[in-house]
C-alpha cells in the first residue's frame, strides 16, 4: 500500500523510461513475430508441396503406361500350320463329363498348334532381313499374344486360311525400350534384349508397325506372369469391386443401425459407456489387427477359402464399422432435439420419429460418412496380404468367393516385380486408378453434403 | 440358385402377407372400437409372422444340410472305402456329387458310387422337399395365427417396434463382438505360440532369427522382439518428429493466421494427405524419397540406404501431418477467444499470444493427438514393408535398414498360413504385443482429449 | 431507497472530481465501426481526459462495447470489422499506419467481461505482461511490480501465500481482479473495463468498485457498464450510448438528474432497455 501513495500519479520522467524500455524490445519482438508467421507459412507450404509431390511424381510416372507400344500387322492364319480337327459337338447318350473330356482335349489340340511361327511370318513380312533370325524376332511381341490367336480361332474356326489386321502387345521389354525406360547408353550386357531385336524395335517404330497406342490391356486383362505385357489390372478391379459392395451390404447398415440404437434408445449405463470407449479404440485399431483376426477367424476357425473377396469384405467390413458409426453418431447428434419432440409430441412413437424425421434429415450426413468410410476400406492393403489375398491370380473373379487379389494388393505385388523398368510405371498407372475410384468417391461425399446440408 | 429363388418367394409371401394384414386391418376399423395400431403395423406383424419362422428353418437347413448328407453318404459306403482319409475322400465326395447331379464322370463309376450317388439324390431330394414342406407350413400357419390375433386392441406398432429395437441391439453388439474376437484369437493363438517359445525368450529376446518353418522343428529359431519394436520405435519417433512441428505449425498457421480463402483451400488439400492409401506412401517412398536420400547422403558423403529408418520414418511423417494438423487446428479453436483478448489486451503479439498462452492452454488436447499419431504410427504396415529395409537387427543408425513389428507380421503370414508352426504364429503373438502398445495409447490420448473437451465445454 | 443511495454516491464522485484540471487524453471524431456491410457504429465524437472515470450506459447492443474495443484497436482481431475515424491517444492517431499496436495496448490496457485469467500461476499471469515488454530487468523487479499490482488490486494479502497456484482456481471476483491486477502490471495510462462486474455477485462487483475509485487516482479509466447504479457510483462523467450512436455525454450527475435528451431520460427511468 505504501508504493501506492507513494507515487499516486507515475510522473513523466518515469513513464517516459518505461515507454523506452518498452520500444527497445519492440522490434526484436517483431521480428520474432515474423519469424513465427513464416515458419506457419513454410509447414502450410512444405504439407502442399508434399501433396503436389506425391501427385505430380505418380502422374508423371504412370501416364505414360496408359499407353502402350503395339504392333499393328497382318496375320495370315496359314492353314498349313493350323491343323486341327472340327469341334467337338455332343454325342447321344453321353454324359456332359465325357463331352468336357472331349472338348479339352480339342482345345488342348488347338493350343499346341505352333502359333509362335505364325506370329513370326508376320513380323518378317514387314522384317525380311529377320528371316534367318526367328526366336528373336518372336521377341518384339509379348508371349501371351498367341494366346490371343489361339482364342480368335477357337471362338471363330472360320478364320483359318484367312488374313486379319491385328493389334498385338510388343513384349514389356520393347515397351521399355522404346519409351526410353532403360539407359540406351548401357552395354548390351545389361540390356534386357539383344542388339538386333532392339534396332527392329526402332525400325518398326519409325515406320509405324509399331505404336503407342492407348492400353486397353490395363483394362479388361487380369495379371500375368509369363506374358508380362498384358498384366492387367481387371481381376483385382473386380476383387476391390466385390469387397466395396460387400462393406457397402454389412458395414453400413450395421453402423448406422448400431448409431441409432446408442444415440437414440440405449440407455445411460456401464454397459454403453463401454461400447461408446469400446468403438472409438477400435476406430483407432491398426488395419494389420483386423487382418490377423480374419485370419485367426474366418479363416482357421470358420475354414473360409483363401484369398477371396468374401473373406476380404467381411474383414475390411469391421474394420469400416467403427467409421461409419462415429460418423452416424455425429450426424444424429447435430439434429436439433426440438424435431425429435415436436415429432412425439403429436403422438408419434419412438421408432416412428426415428423412421420418419431423424434419419431422412441425418441421411446425407451418414452416406457422406459411409463414402469416406468405403473410400478408406478398398485403398487398405495390410489385413488383406495376411488373408492370402496377395496370391497370384490370373483370372477375373466371377464370385466373392474365387480366388483373387485388390487393387492396393496388387499395386503391392507390381512394385515388387523384377522388371522394374516396365513395372514401376504399371505400378504408377495402377496407383492412378486407385486414386480415381477413391478420389470420385470422395468428390462423390462431397458433392452430397455441399447439396443436402443443412444448417441448424 | 435353387435358395435364391426360394428366398425370393419367401418375400414375395411377405408382401401378400403384408396386404392381406393391412387389408383385414382395415375391414376391422369397421367397428367401433378404437384401432391402438395403424393398418401398416398390422401388415408388418402379420408378415413377420409368415416370414421369421419359415427363414430362420431355411437357415438352419442350409447351415447343416451338407454335414447331415455327407454322414449320410459315408455311412452308405462300403467297408473298405469308409476308412479312406482326407484327399482321397475328398475325390470321393466329389465324383459321387458329380455323378449325383447328372453332369457324370468321365471314366465308368463304380457301383458303389453309383449307389452313393443314388442315396445322395434321393436324400438331397427328400430333404429339400421337407424344407420347402415345413418352410410353407410354418408361414402359412404363421400367417393364419397372425391374421387371426389382428383385433383393434392389438398393440401390433408395440410388437414391430420390439423386433425393430431387437435388431438394431444386435448390430451395436458387433463391434463389441469384434473387439472380443480380437483378443480371443490374439490370446488363444499367442498362447498356442507361447507352448514352443518361452514368454521371456520372446519379450525380452535380442536376435530376430525364425528359421523357415520346413527346416522342421529341432532348430526353432530365435524369436526375439526387442530388435522389432525397436525398429518400430525408431521410425515412429522419426515420423513424429517431421510430423508434429510442421502438423502443429501448419495448424496454428491455419487457425490463427491464414485468412478464410486461404484455410478453404489449404485445409482439404492438406487432407487429401490423409485419404491417400498408405501402399501408395510406401511406393513414392521407394521410388521418389529412398533414392533422394540415399543420392543426397552421397553427395554429402554419407551412406543412407535408400530403404531405411529413415526413409520410411519420413515419408510416416508426411501421412501423419493432416492427422495432427486437424487434431490440433480443432484444439485450438476451441481454446476461449478471452484468453486471445486477454492476452492481445496486454500488448502481447500474435505469436506471443500463441506461444505462451494459448498454446500451453491447449498442450493437454495436443499431447493427446500427439499420441494417437504415434498409435497410427507404430500400427502403420505398408510404409514399413516397402521403404524400411526389413531387417530385423538391433542397432540405432536411422541411416540403415530395420524391420518392424508389423512388417514382421506381415512376412510371416504371408503365402502358405501353416496354424500349427511357432513361424506363423508367431504373427499372433506380435499381433498380441502391437493390440497391447495401440490400444494403451489410444486410451490415454481419447481420455486426454476428453478431458480438455470438458474443460472448454 | 434506491434514489438515496444514488444521490449520496454522485456527490462524493462530484465533490473528488473538482480538484482537478480536465486534461484531454484520449479523443474520438466521427468514430464509424462496420462489421461487413453494415455500420454498428454512426459517427462517435467523444472526448476522455485524464484520471477520470468515464462510464458507457445504454441499452445492449448499442455498441458501447464496440466502440471500447475501438479504443486500443482490439476489433483488429475481428475479421471483417473495420474502423473509420480518428482517435488520439496524446494527440496521437491510433490507428495510424506506423502506429504498432502493440504498443498502444502495452498503454491502452483492457479487462473483459469475463474474467479471463491464463491457465498458469497466479504470479505467472500477473509477470506476463511485463515480461513481454521487458519492464522489468532482474527477477527482483519482476517481483517488486507482481506485488505492487497485486497490491494495488486488492488481492495480495488473499493470495500471497499461492502465488504458485493457478489463476483459474480463484474465486469470480478474485479472478477480475487478479485481471485487473495484470491489466495495472504493465502500467498502461489507460485500462478500459468491458462490464467488468456483470459476471461477479454482488460482494464481489463491491470490491471492484472500490478498486476502480481507487485506481483513477493514477490512471484513465473508460468502463462500460449495463448497471446504471454502478456508473452513478463509480464514474467522473457519464456517455449515453443508443442504436448505435452516442446520445450524449456529461457530468454523472447530470445525466442521471437532468439529461438533456429525452432517450436518454427514458432508458434512465427505465421505459426500455
Amino acid at each position: 500500500m505504501d508504493i501506492q501513495q507513494a507515487q499516486p500519479n507515475p510522473p513523466a520522467a518515469a513513464s517516459d523510461k518505461r515507454r523506452v524500455r518498452v520500444e527497445k524490445s519492440l522490434q526484436r519482438r517483431h521480428r520474432a513475430e515474423r519469424r513465427f508467421r513464416f515458419i506457419g507459412m513454410s509447414a502450410v507450404v512444405f504439407g502442399l508441396g508434399m501433396v503436389a509431390l506425391l501427385f505430380i511424381s505418380i502422374l508423371a510416372k504412370g501416364l505414360p503406361a496408359f499407353w502402350q507400344a503395339t504392333v499393328v500387322t497382318e496375320v495370315y492364319f496359314d492353314p498349313e500350320i493350323i491343323r486341327v480337327d472340327p469341334r467337338p459337338v455332343a454325342q447321344p447318350g453321353e454324359s456332359p463329363a465325357q463331352l468336357r473330356e472331349r472338348e479339352m482335349a480339342w482345345q488342348t489340340q488347338v493350343t499346341m498348334v505352333n502359333w509362335n511361327r505364325i506370329l513370326e511370318d508376320s513380323l518378317i513380312a514387314h522384317l525380311p532381313e529377320a528371316a534367318s533370325a526367328r526366336p528373336r524376332v518372336r521377341q518384339l511381341v509379348t508371349s501371351g499374344e498367341r494366346f490371343k490367336l489361339r482364342d480368335m480361332v477357337v471362338e471363330n474356326p472360320g478364320l483359318i486360311g484367312q488374313r486379319a489386321q491385328l493389334k498385338l502387345l510388343a513384349d514389356a521389354n520393347v515397351d521399355v525400350w522404346l519409351k526410353g525406360n532403360i539407359d540406351r547408353s548401357l552395354p548390351d550386357a545389361q540390356q534386357q534384349l539383344p542388339p538386333e531385336v532392339r534396332a527392329w524395335a526402332d525400325q518398326l517404330y519409325e515406320r509405324g508397325v509399331i505404336q503407342m497406342r492407348f492400353s486397353t490391356t490395363l483394362f479388361v486383362n487380369p495379371d500375368s506372369r509369363g506374358s508380362l505385357a498384358s498384366a492387367g489390372l481387371a481381376g483385382a478391379f473386380v476383387g476391390s469391386l466385390y469387397m466395396m459392395l460387400i462393406v457397402i451390404l454389412l458395414a453400413v447398415p450395421v453402423g448406422v443401425a448400431s448409431a441409432v440404437y446408442l444415440e437414440e434408445f440405449a440407455p445411460r449405463n456401464r454397459f454403453t459407456d463401454l461400447i461408446e470407449v469400446n468403438i472409438n479404440n477400435l476406430a483407432a485399431v491398426p488395419s494389420i489387427i483386423f487382418g490377423l483376426l480374419g485370419a485367426a477367424v474366418f479363416i482357421n476357425w470358420f475354414g473360409m477359402p483363401l484369398s477371396a473377396p468374401i473373406v476380404g469384405g467381411l474383414v475390411l467390413s469391421l474394420m469400416t464399422l467403427p467409421t461409419v458409426i462415429i460418423a452416424t453418431r455425429s450426424t444424429l447428434k447435430a439434429i436439433p432435439p426440438s424435431i425429435r419432440q415436436a415429432a412425439l409430441g403429436i403422438g408419434a412413437s419412438k421408432v416412428q420419429t426415428i423412421l420418419h424425421h431423424v434419419l431422412p434429415l441425418a441421411l446425407p450426413g451418414i452416406l457422406t460418412g459411409a463414402i469416406i468410410g468405403v473410400a478408406q476400406a478398398i485403398g487398405e492393403t495390410a489385413p488383406l496380404l495376411l488373408i492370402g489375398m496377395s496370391a497370384f491370380v490370373a483370372a477375373i473373379p466371377g464370385t466373392p468367393f474365387d480366388q483373387s487379389t485388390a487393387l492396393p494388393v496388387q499395386i503391392y505385388l507390381w512394385q515388387g516385380n523384377e522388371l522394374r523398368n516396365f513395372f514401376e510405371a504399371r505400378t504408377s498407372a495402377a496407383i492412378i486408378v486407385l486414386l480415381a475410384l477413391m478420389l470420385s468417391l470422395n468428390a462423390f461425399a462431397i458433392w452430397l453434403r455441399k447439396r443436402f446440408e443443412k444448417r441448424w | 440358385m435353387n435358395n435364391w429363388v426360394l428366398v425370393c418367394v419367401l418375400l414375395v409371401a411377405m408382401g401378400f402377407a403384408y396386404q392381406f394384414g393391412t387389408m383385414r386391418s382395415r375391414s376391422l376399423v369397421d367397428g367401433k372400437a378404437r384401432m391402438h395400431s395403424r393398418p401398416v403395423h398390422h401388415g408388418l406383424l402379420v408378415a413377420l409372422w409368415c416370414g421369421l419362422p419359415a427363414f430362420t428353418v431355411f437357415l438352419l437347413w442350409s447351415l447343416f444340410e451338407p454335414g447331415i448328407l455327407r454322414s449320410a453318404v459315408l455311412n452308405q459306403l462300403p467297408p473298405d472305402m469308409a476308412g479312406l482319409q482326407g484327399h482321397e475322400l475328398e475325390v470321393l465326395m466329389r465324383r459321387v456329387q458329380s455323378i449325383a447331379s447328372g453332369f457324370g464322370v468321365s471314366d465308368q463309376p463304380a457301383a458303389y458310387e453309383l449307389a452313393a450317388a443314388e442315396r445322395l439324390r434321393s436324400l438331397q431330394g427328400t430333404g429339400r422337399l421337407a424344407m420347402i414342406a415345413s418352410m410353407a407350413v410354418l408361414a402359412v400357419t404363421g400367417l393364419v395365427y397372425a391374421l387371426r390375433r389382428l383385433s383393434p386392441a392389438l398393440r401390433a406398432r408395440n410388437h414391430v417396434e420390439a423386433v425393430f429395437r431387437v435388431l438394431l441391439v444386435v448390430c451395436s453388439t458387433i463391434a463389441i463382438l469384434t473387439t472380443i474376437g480380437i483378443v480371443l484369437s490374439m490370446v488363444g493363438e499367442a498362447l498356442h505360440f507361447f507352448r514352443f517359445v518361452n514368454p521371456v525368450d520372446f519379450f525380452f529376446g535380442t536376435v530376430w532369427n525364425p528359421r523357415f518353418s520346413t527346416t522342421g522343428a529341432g532348430e526353432l529359431g530365435q524369436f526375439g522382439l526387442l530388435p522389432l519394436l525397436w525398429g518400430t520405435v525408431m521410425v515412429s519417433i522419426i515420423a513424429l518428429l517431421v510430423a508434429v512441428p510442421v502438423g502443429l505449425m501448419t495448424a496454428v498457421f491455419m487457425a490463427e493466421y491464414a485468412p478464410g480463402w486461404v484455410r478453404a483451400l489449404a485445409k482439404p488439400i492438406i487432407e487429401v494427405l490423409a485419404g491417400v492409401p498408405t501402399i501408395v506412401y510406401g511406393f513414392f517412398a521407394l521410388v521418389m524419397v529412398g533414392p533422394f536420400f540415399h543420392s543426397a547422403g552421397l553427395a554429402v558423403g554419407l551412406d543412407i540406404r535408400a530403404t531405411s529408418a529413415l526413409t520410411a520414418g519420413v515419408v510416416m511423417g508426411i501421412m501423419i501431418i493432416p492427422f495432427i494438423s486437424s487434431l490440433s487446428d480443432d484444439i485450438i479453436t476451441q481454446v476461449p477467444k478471452a484468453m486471445r483478448d486477454g492476452s492481445l489486451g496486454l500488448g502481447a503479439t500474435k505469436s506471443e499470444t500463441i506461444r505462451k498462452v494459448v498454446l500451453p492452454a491447449a498442450l493437454p488436447g495436443i499431447v493427446g493427438a500427439v499420441l494417437l499419431a504415434a498409435s497410427r504410427a507404430i500400427g502403420e504396415t505398408m510404409i514399413v514393408v516397402l521403404a524400411a529395409g526389413n531387417s530385423p537387427i538391433l542397432h540405432a543408425n536411422p541411416l540403415e535398414a530395420v524391420s518392424t513389428v508389423t512388417v514382421t507380421i506381415v512376412n510371416q503370414l504371408t503365402g502358405d498360413i501353416d496354424f500349427a508352426s511357432p513361424q506363423s504364429l508367431v504373427a499372433f503373438a506380435l499381433g498380441l504385443t502391437l493390440f497391447a502398445i495401440t490400444l494403451s495409447l489410444n486410451i490415454v490420448a481419447l481420455y486426454i482429449v476428453r478431458k480438455y473437451r470438458e474443460q472448454y465445454e | 431507497m434506491e434514489n438515496d443511495v444514488m444521490r449520496a454516491s454522485l456527490a462524493s464522485a462530484e465533490a473528488a472530481q473538482n480538484n482537478h484540471t480536465p486534461e484531454l487524453k484520449m479523443s474520438a471524431r466521427d468514430v464509424r465501426v462496420f462489421y461487413g456491410e453494415s455500420e454498428a457504429l454512426h459517427g462517435v465524437d467523444l472526448d476522455i481526459y485524464a484520471n477520470e472515470v468515464l462510464a458507457f450506459i445504454g441499452p445492449s447492443g448499442c455498441g458501447k462495447s464496440t466502440f471500447l474495443r475501438c479504443l486500443n484497436r482490439m476489433n483488429d482481431t475481428i475479421d471483417g470489422c473495420r474502423v473509420t475515424g480518428r482517435i488520439e491517444l496524446d494527440g496521437e492517431d491510433i490507428y495510424d499506419r506506423r502506429l504498432d499496436v502493440v504498443l498502444l495496448r502495452a498503454r491502452v490496457g483492457m479487462v473483459f467481461q469475463k474474467p479471463n485469467p491464463f491457465p498458469k500461476s497466479i504470479y505467472e499471469n500477473i509477470a506476463y505482461g511485463p515480461r513481454l515488454h521487458g519492464l522489468a530487468e532482474s527477477r527482483a523487479e519482476l517481483d517488486e511490480i507482481v506485488q505492487r499490482s497485486l497490491t494495488r488490486a486488492g488481492l495480495w494479502d488473499e493470495v500471497k501465500d499461492r502465488l504458485d497456484q493457478p489463476g483459474t482456481g480463484l474465486s469470480g471476483g478474485q479472478q477480475q481482479r487478479l485481471c485487473i491486477a495484470r491489466a495495472i502490471a504493465v502500467s498502461p495510462e489507460v485500462i478500459l473495463m468491458d462490464e467488468p462486474c456483470s459476471a461477479l455477485d454482488p460482494i464481489a462487483t463491491a470490491k471492484v468498485e472500490q478498486l476502480i475509485t481507487e485506481l483513477s487516482e493514477s490512471y484513465t479509466i473508460v468502463i462500460v457498464t449495463h448497471n446504471m447504479q454502478q456508473a452513478a457510483r463509480i464514474s467522473k462523467r457519464t456517455a449515453f450510448f443508443h442504436l448505435g450512436n452516442l446520445v450524449e455525454v456529461d457530468e454523472t450527475t447530470k445525466i442521471f438528474t437532468t439529461p438533456s435528451d429525452s432517450r436518454t431520460e427514458d432508458y434512465i427511468t427505465g421505459r426500455f432497455g
